[in-house]
């Protein structure tokens, strides 16, 4: 694109994203004043506040830009990693902040006073916090970096724009804060994983489109004529989820001053949207991203290519085109249609087959360099989040078997079966990421301590164990009470009975996900450290919100 | 082999790689999703069942709003055990004015498909300020603020006429009468409280805190009460539309 010839003018780029984000503040103001309900005044005061503070960002970047960012320097591409730093950064905070947030719902459960009685610490608004944060906020930010440094790294080519990848990276998170502050303050639209409201949404979908052309645009700009396969993944990821966001958030607010809507969709159609839409945010944010990841930075870490190149071709294809189908599971014996859910149960069934061949797949790329196991703790935490991966995706469409599910189905299995895939592959295959990402992005020669990377390991590895088990036993074990008949005939048990049967089972899982904490606490030291100490010697910017191009 | 190296063109061409994706995924949902517009067992009428009142409609969204169906189901499957602890199963139906459904998907607490009726409102008081008080071994957060805070019901009658664009039959009579319909309801002797019977036959009109106010707790208990409690099983068919 044509520039103007001083670098302190602002390009056309700038201008637009200046005026737009005005215009939004302004819309915003108006909002605020005319509010129906305090959480709309506040969040359209903090929309107003965000956008002024980047109009303020683009402009201040261009006053003091010395010059144009080169696309090259010394003939090699000159590589965007700011909104890559940020968004690292950010998915460890709003990891401890969501994992944190999970230890207190989950001791909640063990003690009911910690609920305080309050509307804003209560256990119904702060799981859509932990839900949220540790999905999109943790998962989102790692989603984030990793697709920007991946898609530039294999395409050999700086993502397009001067504002528009921090545009993706800030308005990502800010989308977050609204999203967060708004459970607290009671605003959620009451589907599970897409509780943010309809402001919320709309803003989303303005990032997420510019999400998707700004990686679209660096593929445009690729030096190398093939797209490489874990760009495929994120490709699927972006594009579905965009999907799967507008299909389940159709609703009509009652009032643009008002934080409330109504779906427009109902009863059984709309649990059926629901399950399409909260299956694939498994599918495709958690698990086609994800495996994106897998795909780059496992072998980039073992230094062996991905084992097959048809296997990749079949995964892929297979993979996303099957998941779309695996949704009406959860609805098993409800007032969906039989045929419906046998149907996602199916699909779900032949699912395992292109997940294990992902898993092969990542696994198989170690051939050779399988001795990297014992000195490599961050490969170890990529590998045995792969292994994971093959447990839960063994144990989903197990689930999803009619009988297996007439017992499972509302119980803590459920939440051991998710936490499985979400704390072993999700968890691990992102820590593995950003042990790998930080040196490379502050470009440092190693993390500062591969010890505490181990300790992670361990304590997270550990904490997992207790976690799923102490949930497998108590979700069998109080579904099998709620079924269960005395000799008379009756119902043994009344409800009650099987919540306190639970109690010393929840205080394991409590453990386990104290362990989880801590481990990723150890992380964030280590990352602060591999930053700082090295720092000192080289001089390199650690901070993430510089607008200027990184040198 | 030739599929394979067909594949080279979708590796080079983004758009086409990304068109592959967009018509690969909208198989699967539109096969499952676009026929329960159209079934019968989906969108049946079920004699009984009618739009939520003001009154329960508002005590819905501070359900929604408290995240209540982050532990409790709405939905009872069709197993001896499920129908003998919480009644009939579940119908399609019975959920066709729900904006969002709220089936749920865990049972941290026991179902409330059908929990009308079933304890007075003087135990809902209880149970909600402190559950605790009533059940010992309860593990559901208190929710005094709700016996403390006044009902904001400025704007029900946009909610009520929004429910009615996306398709709940409201009446435009039911939809300009929402506040006094929602003041009615909590109190037997209010003046428009026959006109309120005469636009929701069956609905129940009571003082359901027994304070005399308006508060976020009567809505919620007025909304528990009525909760599965609009179909009479007594003269429902079971055999007119299995599933």
């Amino acid at each position: 694109m044509a520039r103007p010839a001083t670098a302190t003018s602002l390009s056309f780029e700038e201008t637009a994203y200046a005026l737009f984000l005005g215009l939004l503040a302004a819309i915003c103001l108006l909002i605020a004043g005319k509010a129906w309900d305090i959480p709309m005044a506040l969040h359209a005061g903090i929309g107003a506040i965000f956008a002024g503070i980047g109009v303020f960002l683009i402009i201040n970047g261009a006053l003091h830009r010395k010059a144009w960012t080169p696309e090259l320097i010394d003939g090699k591409p000159n590589y965007n990693y700011g909104p890559i730093k940020f968004a690292t950064i950010a998915a460890i905070f709003w990891g401890i902040a969501g994992f944190t947030v999970g230890l207190l719902i989950a001791l909640q459960l063990c003690y009911p006073a910690l609920n305080l009685d309050l509307p804003w610490t209560s256990f119904g608004r702060l799981r859509p916090l932990h839900t949220s944060a540790v999905i999109f906020a943790f998962g989102g930010n790692v989603l984030l970096a990793t697709s920007f440094y991946v898609v530039q790294r294999t395409c050999q080519a700086r993502m397009p724009g001067i504002v528009t990848p921090w545009f993706v990276v800030l308005g990502y998170n800010a989308f977050i804060v609204i999203a967060g502050t708004g459970y607290l303050l009671g605003v959620t639209q009451g589907k599970e994983y897409a509780e943010p409201e309809w402001y919320a949404d709309i803003w989303l979908t303005i990032v997420w489109v510019v999400y998707l052309l700004t990686f679209l645009g660096t593929i445009w700009k690729r030096k190398e004529p093939h797209i490489y396969v874990a760009n495929w993944f994120y490709l699927a990821f972006i594009v579905t989820v965009a999907v799967l966001h507008l299909g389940n958030n159709e609703s009509l607010p009652i009032s643009i001053y008002s934080s409330k809507s109504v779906q427009v969709f109902s009863g059984v159609q709309d649990a059926m949207v629901q399950w399409w839409y909260g299956h694939n945010a498994v599918g495709f944010f958690l698990t086609a991203g994800f495996l994106a990841i897998m795909y780059y930075f496992v072998p980039k870490r073992a230094d062996r290519p991905v084992y097959s190149y048809r296997l990749s071709i079949v995964h892929f294809w297979a993979l996303i085109f099957l998941y779309i189908w695996a949704g009406p599971h959860h609805l098993h014996y409800t007032a969906l249609p039989e045929w419906a859910s046998t149907l996602g149960a199916t699909f779900s069934i032949i699912l395992w087959m292109p997940s294990w061949g992902g898993m092969i797949n990542g696994l198989m790329t170690l051939s050779g360099a399988w001795d990297k196991l014992r000195t490599d703790p961050v490969l170890r935490m990529l590998v045995v989040s792969v292994a994971f991966y093959g447990m839960s995706t063994f144990e989903g469409p197990l689930m999803s078997v009619k009988a297996v599910n007439s017992l499972s189905h509302y119980t803590d299995w459920t939440i051991g079966h998710v936490h499985s895939g979400a704390l072993g592959w999700v968890g691990f295959i992102s820590f593995g990421a950003i042990y790998c990402l930080v040196p490379w992005l502050w470009n440092r020669k190693e993390m500062y301590s591969l010890k505490l990377v181990s300790w992670h390991f361990w304590l997270a590895t550990i904490g997992i164990v207790f976690y799923i088990t102490a949930m497998w036993v108590s979700g069998i074990m109080e579904g099998l009470m709620w079924r269960a008949y005395d000799k008379l005939g009756f119902l043994e048990y009344s409800f009650i009975e099987t919540v306190a049967a639970k109690h010393t089972l929840y205080l394991v899982r409590a453990f386990g996900g104290g362990l989880f904490l801590l481990g990723a606490l150890i992380m964030a030291y280590n990352v602060y450290m591999t930053i700082r100490f090295s720092a000192r010697q080289e001089h390199a910017s650690a901070s993430g919100l510089n607008l200027a191009p990184a040198e | 082999m030739s599929l394979f190296e067909k594949h080279v063109v979708l590796e080079k061409h983004s758009l086409l790689l990304l068109l592959g994706i967009v018509l690969v995924v909208a198989i699967g949902g539109l096969v499952e999703i676009v026929p329960l517009f159209y079934l019968k067992s989906t969108i049946e009428k079920v004699e009984g069942v009618r739009p939520y009142t003001p009154l329960e409609l508002a005590g819905r969204n501070i359900y929604i709003r408290e995240g209540c169906y982050n532990c409790h189901s709405q939905m009872i499957r069709p197993m001896r055990d499920e129908i003998e602890r919480y009644g009939h199963f579940s119908l399609a139906a019975e959920s066709m004015y729900d904006h969002p459904f709220q089936w749920g998907s865990k049972r941290t607490g026991p179902d409330l498909a059908r929990i009308g009726n079933k304890y007075s409102d003087d135990w809902h008081k209880g149970h909600l300020t402190n559950p605790r008080s009533v059940v010992p071994d309860s593990i559901m957060p208190g929710y005094p603020f709700l016996a403390s805070t006044d009902l904001d019901y400025r704007h029900i009658q946009d909610v009520v006429r929004t429910n009615a664009i996306v398709g709940v039959p409201y009446t435009d009579e039911q939809i300009a009468n929402a506040a006094a319909d929602l003041e009615a309801q909590a109190n037997p002797d209010d003046k428009n409280a026959k006109a309120f019977l005469a636009r929701y036959p069956k609905a129940v009109a009571r003082d359901f805190t027994g304070d005399g106010r308006i508060t976020e707790l009567t809505a919620v208990v007025a909304y528990l009460q009525m909760l599965g409690t609009l179909v009479d099983f007594k003269i429902y068919d079971d055999k007119a539309n299995p599933r």
